[in-house]
């Protein structure tokens, strides 16, 4: 069993294993930082390419940020990066041509990724009425 | 009631979506634990910046600078002083 120490990451490496992080965001309170901050909330969290993707659709728009949102609250559980101190725009979703959702890491957290060994980063995403969730698997492989 | 103080409880009021009332919040009281959540806190955070005209760098986006009313104030004294 994989101990779980919040704060205890800080780019060491991790136990080989899986670990988990799961965030669920309500999409009318995204929608109101939106309607509030602007700007200001969308690029401080949001890469330019997530945020091409969100407005392609009018209708999901905030529900795409949401779960984006989530993705990034998921990833730092799962790599517990909470007291790490890092940009949300270094955790990427994209959306491959099958329509599966991925995370791409960049910058600092892909360091501290790679310091920790993460071998593969796995993510679901869903979004039901006011409510968008993510779940993401971390897998960390022996190193030799 | 010192000026920084009131300003991160006004904050906290009006984007913290906490259980508890801010006015009768210890500073050190742990604001996860009284509500706080991941959303909110960046929230607070974009509200900190505008209403004290600072900005947060990257290193400290943590959990920790978010915690209490006492560590917010501690991290605004440290962006101020250096500002």
């Amino acid at each position: 069993m994989l101990s779980f120490e919040p704060g205890k990451f800080a780019g060491t490496a991790l136990e080989p294993g899986v670990r988990l992080g799961f965030d669920l965001v309500q999409i009318s309170q995204v929608a109101n930082s939106i309607n509030h901050f602007g700007v200001a909330f969308k690029s401080r969290l949001f890469t330019q390419d997530e945020l091409t993707y969100a407005e392609q659709s009018n209708a999901f728009f905030v529900d795409r940020l949401a779960a984006r949102f989530a993705a990034k609250e998921a990833v730092i559980k799962a790599l517990s990066l909470s007291e790490a101190g890092i940009n949300w725009r270094d955790i990427e979703v994209f959306k491959d041509h099958d329509g599966d959702c991925g995370i791409v890491l960049h910058g600092r957290v892909a360091e501290l990724a790679d310091a920790a060994g993460l071998s593969n980063l796995l993510l679901s995403l869903s979004h039901d009425g006011d409510y968008a969730g993510a779940f993401v698997t971390a897998v960390f492989a022996a190193r030799h | 009631m010192e000026k920084a103080e009131l300003g991160i409880r006004n904050v906290l009021q009006q984007h913290g979506r906490l259980n508890q009332d801010v006015s009768l919040l210890d500073v050190q009281t742990d604001l996860y634990q009284s509500g706080l959540t991941s959303h909110a806190s960046v929230n607070v955070m974009l509200a900190l910046e505008g209403l004290f005209d600072i900005e947060f760098p990257d290193h400290m986006l943590k959990r920790n600078v978010f915690s209490s009313i006492d560590s917010i104030r501690s991290a605004l004294t440290s962006l101020t002083s250096t500002a």
